[in-house]
């Protein structure tokens, strides 16, 4: 019997139909010519005459062809897709292919689900980091021209960036041919009242050049006049915008009006645009002549003025830091004992204001790709597992003469249409996780308020959208494309091409490699934090309650009464139920601010500026250290009697100790402090860890000096008298007090507020707060990457044991036992999970060392937190192979057979 | 040997309407069709494949009728066709045309109507 298939291949040649419409015809035809030969045969005709008949037939003198061809069209375009290149040209195409990727995806909703939740994640994650990014480190400060303005400090021995002195800022300002103009700036804090509650205002003593230094014009009124920034003028105050709107309800009539600052009447001249932030955000703003104090006349305080300078144009921070350096020389010239090693130093403000943070910004920004590409790795499992199950959708596509590039182009439609999906998603989430993030550590970011999601987000977020889809999506779509149509749509629901596999592997392996690098990350982070709580800062912080406090306008005119109004404020707070012990003090450690003061041993007469060391410089009363609990090595600390008819006294601290008076015994011994002169040394007490539970090992001034307050001589008590701030030791919850130490801080007079209330744990904790949010941050990613690897594992795993049901069901009919069955099935996800490890340990030994500078106490390939990793992921691994395994157990071996 | 007793163009004519009838009540492979015909009309009537399945294809592609491979136990996979509703409407009216044309005939002839 004639192949007659063959046959009628030939007769149908000439028709060029689409392979599976003429494979279709001839199998048909074929049954045909099949039936009559044997119903002829059967009648009697021998094989050449059935053959013949059959044939003519069958052909018909070539009517078949022609029949058909009237019937049948060539390749006939089919309604989508499936073309090789559609009429509508590449929009229409593009559009077609948009719909079916959304039919497609539309259903199989668990599909997209889980990889749109995947991308939802990454990209979220991106967008999230990359607002913080951007409104932080990208966006520009709200001046014009912002990269024309500098910061300038002073530079000596201790600091490189040191505030300056007021005078040396105003021989710059003089001198100085490189900026057009030049502004000065310290923070300070006013008592508001006259109107109501007394208040604490946060402010700054400004120049009057500030404002027009940085190009900023006022929002209502004007700046102030140079007139009003003298010695003597009458006080005049800028308001920010925020204190204009809520605390005095934006009184359009405020121009000329009258505030009471520090007893000060002061007239507002202008309001600030809503928008303005220099430095900390303030309310009120004072000219800086009216700063009434001595420190201003003084060439060596520097009582944390910052000065800024906007560039001339074509002259560079380099030329103009040269020529402030060529002015301290002079100056350190003509003042030998203020200004002798003191240099200045130029900073962008951009840098200033966001330069700390910025490693610690890329060093997420670098987490967080690896989120991405873990989510991406993902999947591109998922893809490439449905691309194997579309097999004969491709192939019939193929068969049906869709270019291969076409393919390709569909399926990379349907990876955008996903990752643009995941993308919507991952903006909702980016929103709601940086508001969370930065609620949960708070000014732990400079510029934290202009974090949010603007058009660059937008396009950030739509870029890396197109940029993933296109990545996860290329290699599903190439093995896809690759269908042999022949093969594939004869193969049956078995074996799959290697390529596939191999990919899925490698795609996983890198997933566990990434997470196990984000983990040892924030393995490292959990430790330093870990470490550095249990640092023992020099006191104890438990139950400790810290206030500012501002006395009563009437006190602060009358040097004389500062201190006795004090004493009788601290009897007052000591008489709360509660309250164990109460002191004052200048300075508080691990808070924001630090006063150093240059110190001599001996009691001879002052050296050199730069012939003396600094040192931390605390102003006391007697009870700070039973209230801080800082232990007393030697000697005694205050007491009443140390006061202005007594000779004056200090504590120092055993760093100092052993600097100084290495071997003997300082109580006794004279020292000199710049300012205020010879004491005696009666006491050393424990050093506190002033800079931070980490940084003050390293810190370049370390000794500490504490000084009584009823020391303190009358000249001094005004400026010293403010930002004093209250430390309570209580036996319940310290915040349990703080309505009635308010209260009692309010006295007879009612108008002494306390502000700034925080108990020294959430100082300590604050001062971790950078840290903090770093581990935070990458705890976050590291659980994420945790999960999605685990879901890879899980997922290649499942796949493979029901890839593998029919030679699982051989091996169980052969006496594999479920032991066996399960433990191979555990053994190879533990295989891809092993090569992902090691390559991730291997990568985590080099990359950790980026983190080395947040680290304490820990090295960055930390043997112990490597090994917890590896241990974790093993762990981890077995839990997403425990189902798979499970599964493969209860391989029926007949069924599995059966299926085939 | 073809067309012996009918001309072609009848045969043509009527042959939709042969198929159609035939596939009114069960799906049929195209090899019992072509036997069903045969037989029905004693030899009369033949169509060989290359006339038969062009008009069932083209049938097809009118909508009228309706292939579908079947696979029965033990035997190769064959193609059913069946009539789709807008088949048997065709089906009917074509019935009804074709009693018309005959009674037409008969008028004129003298040939009585079977």
């Amino acid at each position: 019997m004639p192949d007659w298939k063959a046959e009628i291949r030939r007769q149908l040649a000439g028709l060029k139909l689409a392979p599976v419409r003429e494979a279709e015809i001839a199998e048909e035809l074929a049954q045909h010519a099949e039936d009559r030969y044997r119903e002829l045969r059967s009648g009697g005709a021998t094989d050449a005459e059935a053959c013949r008949t059959a044939r003519e037939e069958l052909s018909g003198h070539e009517r078949l062809a022609r029949e058909l061809r009237s019937v049948e069209r060539p390749n006939a375009p089919e309604p989508f897709v499936l073309g090789a290149g559609s009429k509508g040209g590449v929009l229409a195409s593009i559009w077609q292919d948009l719909r079916y990727g959304f039919r497609t995806l539309r259903k199989n909703p668990g599909f997209t689900a889980v990889a749109m939740l995947a991308l939802a994640l990454g990209i979220g994650a991106n967008t999230a980091i990359f607002s913080v990014v951007n409104g932080v480190l990208l966006r520009p400060l709200a001046y014009p021209d912002p990269d024309r303005l500098l910061m300038i400090f002073e530079s000596n021995s201790d600091f490189s960036q040191s505030s300056v002195s007021y005078l040396n800022y105003l021989d710059w300002r003089r001198e100085n041919r490189s900026f057009t103009e030049m502004g000065a700036i310290r923070s300070d804090d006013f008592n508001f009242t006259g109107r109501g509650q007394p208040e604490h205002l946060s402010g700054e003593y400004v120049s009057a050049s500030l404002l027009s230094t940085l190009g900023v014009a006022p929002f209502m009124g004007r700046n102030f006049l140079p007139q009003e920034d003298r010695q003597g003028a009458g006080c005049a105050v800028m308001l920010s915008y925020g204190f204009w709107k809520q605390r005095l309800g934006a009184d359009p009539n405020i121009l000329g009006k009258a505030l009471t600052l520090n007893a000060m009447s002061c007239a507002v001249t202008g309001v600030l645009p809503a928008d303005f932030r220099f430095r900390e955000s303030a309310q009120v703003y004072v000219p800086i002549e009216l700063y009434n104090s001595i420190e201003l006349r003084t060439r060596e305080a520097h009582m944390g003025l910052v000065a800024v300078g906007r560039l001339k144009p074509g002259v560079t921070m380099q030329a103009a830091q040269a020529e402030i350096a060529s002015i301290c020389a002079v100056l350190a010239r003509q003042y030998p004992k203020t200004n002798a090693g003191h240099g200045a130093k130029a900073v962008r403000i951009m840098d200033d204001t966001v330069g700390f943070i910025k490693p610690t910004l890329m060093l997420l920004v670098g987490a967080v790709g690896f989120v991405l590409i873990i989510a991406c790795a993902n999947v591109a499992n998922l893809l490439l597992a449905r691309a194997t199950a579309r097999k004969r959708e491709f192939a019939i596509r193929a068969a049906l003469g869709a270019a291969r590039g076409r393919i390709v182009r569909q399926l990379l439609t349907e990876s955008v249409l996903l990752s643009v999906g995941g993308a919507a998603i991952g903006l909702l989430l980016a929103r709601w996780g940086t508001s969370l993030a930065l609620a949960a550590a708070p000014g732990s970011l400079p510029r934290a308020s202009e974090i949010g999601i603007d058009p660059y987000v937008l396009l950030f977020t739509l870029a890396v959208s197109l940029a993933t889809g296109v990545l996860f999506g290329l290699a599903p779509a190439f093995l896809g494309a690759k269908a042999n149509p022949q093969e594939s749509l004869k193969e049956g629901t078995r074996g799959a091409g290697g390529g596939r596999h191999r990919a899925e592997g490698v795609f996983v392996a890198a997933e566990v490699g990434l997470a196990v690098i984000l983990l040892a990350g924030a393995g490292l982070m959990m430790q330093s934090v870990w470490r550095l709580l249990r640092v023992d800062p020099g006191f104890n912080p438990r139950n400790v309650l810290t206030a500012q406090v501002a006395l009563s306008p009437q006190v602060m005119v009358n040097p004389p009464a500062i201190r006795p109004a004090y004493e009788q404020l601290l009897a007052r707070v000591a008489a709360i139920p509660g309250v164990q012990s109460a002191a004052i003090t200048s300075l508080v450690p691990l808070g924001e601010s630090d006063t150093e003061n240059p110190f001599w041993p001996g009691g001879g007469p002052q050296p050199a500026q730069d012939r003396m060391t600094s040192a931390m410089f605390s102003i006391v009363t007697p009870d700070y250290p039973s209230a801080m609990q800082i232990p007393l090595r030697r000697g005694r600390f205050f007491t009443p009697q140390d006061n202005l008819a007594s000779p004056p006294v200090v504590v120092i601290d055993d760093v100092l100790a052993r600097h100084v008076f290495a071997g003997q015994d300082p109580v006794g011994k004279q020292i000199g402090i710049m300012v205020l002169g010879a004491a005696r040394i009666v006491g050393v007490v424990g050093h506190v860890k002033f800079w931070g539970l980490d940084a003050d090992d390293q810190a370049k001034i370390r000794d500490q000096i504490y000084f009584p307050i009823s020391q303190v001589p009358d000249k001094f008590a005004t400026e010293g008298a403010l930002g004093l701030t209250l430390v309570v030791r209580t036996v319940p919850d310290p915040l349990s007090v703080v309505s009635a130490v308010r209260a009692q801080v309010a006295g007879p007079t009612q108008d002494q507020p306390i502000y700034a209330v925080r108990t020294l744990e959430q100082i300590m904790s604050g001062s971790l707060a950078e840290r903090r949010f770093t581990m935070l941050v990458l705890i976050v990613f590291a659980a994420a990457a945790l999960l999605l690897a685990a879901i890879g594992i899980y997922g290649v795993m499942s796949y493979a044991v029901n890839r593998r049901a029919h030679e699982l069901g051989v091996r169980v009919a052969l006496g594999a036992s479920r032991r066996e069955i399960a433990g191979m099935v555990l053994r190879e996800g533990m295989h891809l999970a092993g090569i992902g490890v090691a390559g991730g340990l291997a990568a985590a030994l080099g990359l950790t060392r980026l983190l080395a500078s947040l680290l304490y106490g820990v090295r960055p390939a930390d043997p112990a937190t490597l090994a917890a990793v590896a241990l974790l992921l093993g762990a981890i691994t077995l839990l997403a192979c425990y189902i798979p395994a499970r599964r493969a157990t209860a391989v029926d071996p007949v069924v599995a057979l059966r299926s085939e | 040997m073809e067309d012996k007793s009918i001309d072609r163009e009848w045969k043509k004519g009527s042959a939709e309407l042969l198929l159609l009838s035939l596939l009114e009540a069960v799906p049929r492979h195209g090899y019992e069709i072509g036997k069903l015909i045969e037989q029905r009309s004693e030899g009369a009537l033949r169509f060989h494949a290359a006339s038969l399945y062009p008009l069932l294809y083209r049938l097809e592609k009118r909508g009228w009728i309706h292939g579908q491979w079947v696979e029965k136990s033990g035997q190769r996979r064959r193609r059913y066709y069946r009539l789709t509703p807008q088949g048997r409407k065709m089906l009917a009216s074509q019935r009804q045309g074709w009693r018309t044309f005959v009674d037409a005939i008969g008028r004129i002839t003298g040939v009585e109507n079977a």
